[in-house]
């Protein structure tokens, strides 16, 4: 199953045209600056802009195109809205059951049991919505939108409306729900970090086109878009947990970059990571170090570099099969010669956990 | 001690007030859904019919009323076409009278209600499943409830303060189409001070009762509605 889109759309000081093939499984995360069409792109996929011109098809059905439009109460679709949008005249559990039955009758509640528990809102079932949290009115409408058994979940930046405590306190369980489920995901967002724990495929949007697309890892080391120049900038890469050593608590992750190590905390072997590297913690050398007090050191390659403010330069690596960023200083890429093609030593000096 | 005419007054301006209102709600409720989600440019011709009784004298919407109702108007030939009797000075007329008397007081605060509710729970109600009829009667009018109890409450107790134009189009049958704001202008003129006291404190102490039910239920509606 995968989900093929194109459309255009035109308002005069916006316009909208682009086409996209998605995954039909994980999160693609649409991100791009306020203003880029990121929402008009869910709402359109939602059947809300009937204004759009063009066509999708979600896992071999059609949902629009030039003969057809299928009404939005008529798409598997759930749609998680920036606020929280519960009805207040119905408790939490009438929220739940509003879609439920509408989608399949009152027969099956495995899905919605199931939601509750992935979304941690048992304690709240009896309540009304205007008792609720911010973050803990969101979990319910994401509950409420999962509970329907949708081909195709949408979020519109569900964070975005919340202080930063409450979207920590969210951001566990959307990764939950990436890991438990096989639902495919179409996450909008402005935040770099949500982005990186949460993403597989990556959309980037500017200005109602789409400014690349690809693997969540290709596109955040690639040079020529502004994602990477970011000060902030890291790198994602995926691995298996391989060995713990009791003696120190380091980990060693089999990940594509080759085996890492770090001081992650105690995991299982065998578990799935997403570990994070932010590229000022990478440097390179020429020869490889002796003695040096960093645990990763790869043999690695400079696929490219571009200049970064006045006194760095953003480098992009090849290590195994893994793409690493490296911020080093001007003066350093200058007095070592950096250049693409190059063979180096990545250092890697921090790893952190996601999620 | 209020007559047997008096009573009959009373009783046939509570009819008219409740069968008014229930037409007015039934009207009143497509009309302003329309009124609040159109994006059509002349709507404002619409609205601005619809609050034409604010402003008109009662005697003149009256005057209208009885010319198109009677036997010579378009509404009262055609009824008589249609082998019926011509709607003056009838209790029917009288409710058409009300009713479009009334339509500001009905229309104007459902209109209001349904404009807050806004789009965006009707498109949550969407997204669920929920057809567009579905989601009017689920989702848009328990979230306008208050906007439905100010709307019947005004339109109710309009109609049961209107004088000008039943008095044109109705005239002043007792027993059939006198109301009790006219019984009591009957009374004072002929000076019976005495079934004018009943008639007028009876209104007047039913009115207050209605007036503070709906305040004391308005009151829980806001409280949900927090």
């Amino acid at each position: 199953m995968s989900i093929e889109l194109a459309f255009r759309l035109d308002r005069g000081d916006f316009s909208l045209d682009l086409s996209l093939a998605l995954p039909g499984a994980g999160v693609s995360a649409v991100f791009g600056p306020s203003g880029c069409g990121k929402t008009t792109l869910l709402r359109i996929m939602a059947g809300l802009e009937r204004s759009a011109v063009g066509h999708l098809r979600v896992g071999g059905r059609t949902w629009q195109d030039v003969n057809q439009f299928v009404p939005p109460h008529r798409r598997a679709v759930g749609y998680v809205f920036q606020e929280p949008s519960l009805f207040p005249h119905r408790s939490v559990e009438g929220n739940l059951r509003y879609g439920l039955r509408r989608s399949q009758g009152n027969g099956d509640n495995s899905r919605l049991e199931q939601s509750i528990e992935l979304l941690g809102i048992r304690h709240l079932l009896a309540r009304r919505p205007h008792q609720l949290s911010g973050g803990e009115q969101q979990r319910v409408a994401i509950a409420r939108a999962l509970a329907m058994e949708p081909a195709l979940l949408l979020l519109d930046e569900p964070l975005a409306g919340l202080d930063e405590a409450r979207r920590h306190e969210i951001l566990p369980y959307l990764e939950r729900l990436h890991r438990e489920l096989v639902l495919p995901m179409i996450y909008v967002s402005h935040s770099r970090e949500e982005v990186a724990r949460l993403a597989d495929h990556l959309v980037v949007m500017d200005n109602g086109r789409v400014q690349a697309e690809g693997s969540l890892t290709d596109v955040f080391a690639r040079l020529d878009l502004a994602i990477a120049g970011q000060p902030g900038a890291e790198t994602v890469i995926e691995g298996v947990v391989d060995d713990y050593d009791p003696r120190d608590g380091v980990v060693r992750v089999n990940s594509d970059a080759g085996p890492l190590h770090a001081v992650l905390g105690q995991l299982e072997t065998g578990q799935p990571v997403r570990l994070q590297v932010q590229a000022r913690d990478v440097s390179v050398a020429l020869t490889a170090p002796q003695d040096s007090s960093i645990l990763n050191v790869m043999p690695a390659r400079i696929e490219d570099l571009a200049e970064q403010g006045a006194g760095h330069v953003m480098l992009r690596l090849r290590v195994g099969d893994a793409v690493l960023l490296a911020r080093v200083s001007r003066r350093s890429a200058r007095e070592l010669s950096l250049q693409s093609g190059l063979e180096v030593h990545a250092q890697v000096k921090s790893v952190a956990l996601l999620g | 001690m209020p007559g047997s005419d008096d009573l009959t007054a009373l009783w046939i301006t509570l009819q008219l007030a409740a069968v008014s209102t229930l037409i007015l709600l039934v009207v009143g409720t497509p009309l302003a859904w329309w009124l609040a989600r159109t994006q059509w440019r002349f709507r404002f011709v619409v609205e601005a019919m619809v609050a034409l009784p604010l402003v008109l004298p009662p005697t003149v919407l009256g005057f209208y009323l009885l010319i198109a109702l009677g036997p010579e108007g378009p509404i009262g030939s055609l009824m008589e076409a249609l082998g019926g009797q011509p709607l003056a000075f009838t209790f029917s007329g009288l409710v058409i009278g009300s009713v479009v008397y009334s339509l500001p007081f009905v229309v104007q605060p459902l209109q209001n209600a349904f404009s807050a509710v806004g789009r965006r729970p009707m498109e949550v109600a969407a997204t669920l499943r929920a057809s567009p009829m579905d989601r009017f009667f689920t989702v848009a009018v328990p979230l306008a409830a208050p906007g439905f109890l100010t709307a019947a409450v005004l339109g109710f107790a309009h109609t049961l303060g209107e004088f000008g134009v039943v008095l044109m189009i109705g005239g002043n049958i007792p027993g059939s189409t006198q109301v009790v704001s006219i019984a009591v202008y009957d009374h004072v003129e002929a000076l019976d001070y005495t079934s004018a006291h009943w008639l007028s404190g009876g209104l007047l102490l039913m009115s207050m009762l209605m007036l503070m039910a709906v305040y004391a239920l308005n009151r829980r509606f806001l409280v949900v509605r927090l």
